[in-house]
């Protein structure tokens, strides 16, 4: 799994790092980014299901927002 | 056969970028959509750091608008390039440190690299003739097609009718009939046009979606320039002028005062980067300041930020002083009253 770190940046700037990041590994890679903004919770399962990725968990821990997705073949 | 001819929009989030792609996808155009993040978007940050947003609903319009519409967006950081178009526009600044007709021509000019990039056939563009006073005039739309090297690969499907044919209308890629021809800042034609095509619900932000068209932050960031001497800024610079009360008492330093508990958090994210004040003895707001202060500015800089604790009737409140290499020291100051802080220290 590959763990990205996007604390103290604010949307769409996550979205950014995962979407750079989803176009350099192949289908089946899982993502894993960490971020401080609570609008990734939304913007990033929403650029997934955009772009065909598969959701495979979000979750808040104390202040921190995790989003974990699946490269999948790009529709 | 034909082939199927692909577009990039320019995707804000706003309404008229909606319709005007939907209007390219009801003639059978393949979109997907571009947005480009510059720093000064308004929505998502605010939204982000203040808690009294925190029941508002976090979304980021443009990608909102490329689900409801079911195309790809790509979003753009153009945040380095994007900082000579803030400081030196050529074309200058709207009302406030706004360079919209400079933007937009960059904007355009992006678009125009990404469809030669990736084998796209044109540009498409939510704007409409008179809708804004700088960058969407009659006589400006066809600067942002000639500036910006899109030329006639350029389409606004929204008022493409009150201008002339572009390729994309001569070639037959798209109907010119089932364009449009809305003008003037008459909201009316979208709205019932996104009635139409059964869009409920839009975003409609008050003012546009960019810091830099509000007079408050736009007179911050002239501040800003002027007390460092020279028109330059780096993302912290311009995240902070959209948080807290902004203070300079003196040419020295400015202060940064936050206004509620998100603002707190927030702040202290930059507490290794500059010094903070934090009031000891009763709740209060953290604060940072930019700039070099002698021990003077420092008692002054403590009596300002008591004024706004919960501690500003008392007699004597005690302010935690700590400078950014690590040095804490305490302050016992009387609160400032409120004309004691002038309104010209109001940034």
């Amino acid at each position: 799994m590959i763990e990205l770190d996007a604390r103290k940046l604010f949307c769409p700037m996550p979205v950014i790092k995962m979407q750079d990041e989803v176009a350099k590994h192949p289908v089946g890679t899982l993502i894993r980014i960490c971020s401080s903004d609570p609008g990734a919770l939304n913007d990033i399962p929403a650029w997934a299901r955009i772009h065909g990725h598969k959701l495979i968990e979000s979750e808040t821990v104390e202040r921190e927002y995790f989003v974990t997705v699946e490269v999948c073949e790009d529709k | 056969m034909e082939r199927q001819r692909k577009a990039v929009a320019l995707i804000s989030g706003g309404l008229d970028s909606l319709l005007a792609a939907k209007v390219m996808l009801d003639q059978g155009i393949h979109v997907e959509g571009i947005n480009f993040f510059t720093g000064f978007c308004v929505e998502g940050h605010t939204h982000a750091i203040r808690k009294k947003d925190k029941d508002k609903q976090k979304r980021n319009n443009a990608l909102w608008s490329a689900e409801q519409l079911g195309i790809k967006l790509h979003i753009v950081d153009i945040i380095e390039e994007y900082k000579d178009i803030v400081i030196n526009p050529k074309h200058g600044y709207g009302k406030n440190l706004n360079p919209c007709l400079d933007c937009k021509i960059f904007m355009v000019k992006k678009a125009y690299e990404w469809i030669q990039e990736h084998d796209f056939d044109f540009i498409i563009t939510g704007e409409v003739i008179g809708q804004r006073p700088m960058s969407q005039r009659k006589e400006i739309l066809p600067v942002v097609a000639n500036e910006s090297g899109a030329e006639d690969l350029l389409l606004r499907p929204l008022c493409a009718k009150n201008l002339p044919e572009t390729k994309v209308e001569r070639e037959g890629w798209v109907d010119r009939e089932k364009l449009h021809d809305f003008s003037g800042r008459n909201r009316k034609p979208q709205m019932a046009l996104a009635k139409a095509m059964n869009f409920e619900d839009y975003a409609t932000p008050a003012g546009g979606c960019c810091f830099l068209t509000d007079k408050s932050y736009s007179k911050k960031l002239g501040d800003l320039w002027e007390h460092r001497g020279e028109k330059k800024y780096e993302l912290d610079d311009i995240m902070l002028l959209k948080v807290g009360r902004h203070i300079r008492p003196n040419e020295r330093f400015k202060m940064i005062v936050s206004r509620e508990e998100g603002e707190n958090h927030f702040l202290q994210g930059y507490r290794k980067q500059f010094d903070s004040l934090q009031i000891l003895n009763f709740g209060g707001p953290m604060t940072l300041v930019d700039g070099i202060t002698s021990d003077e500015d420092c008692e002054v800089a403590a009596k300002i930020v008591a004024r706004y604790s919960q501690g500003k009737h008392e007699k004597s409140v005690t302010v935690e002083y700590r400078r950014k290499d690590g040095e804490v020291f305490e302050i016992n100051v009387a609160p400032f009253k409120g004309d004691e802080i002038p309104e010209i220290w109001h940034v």
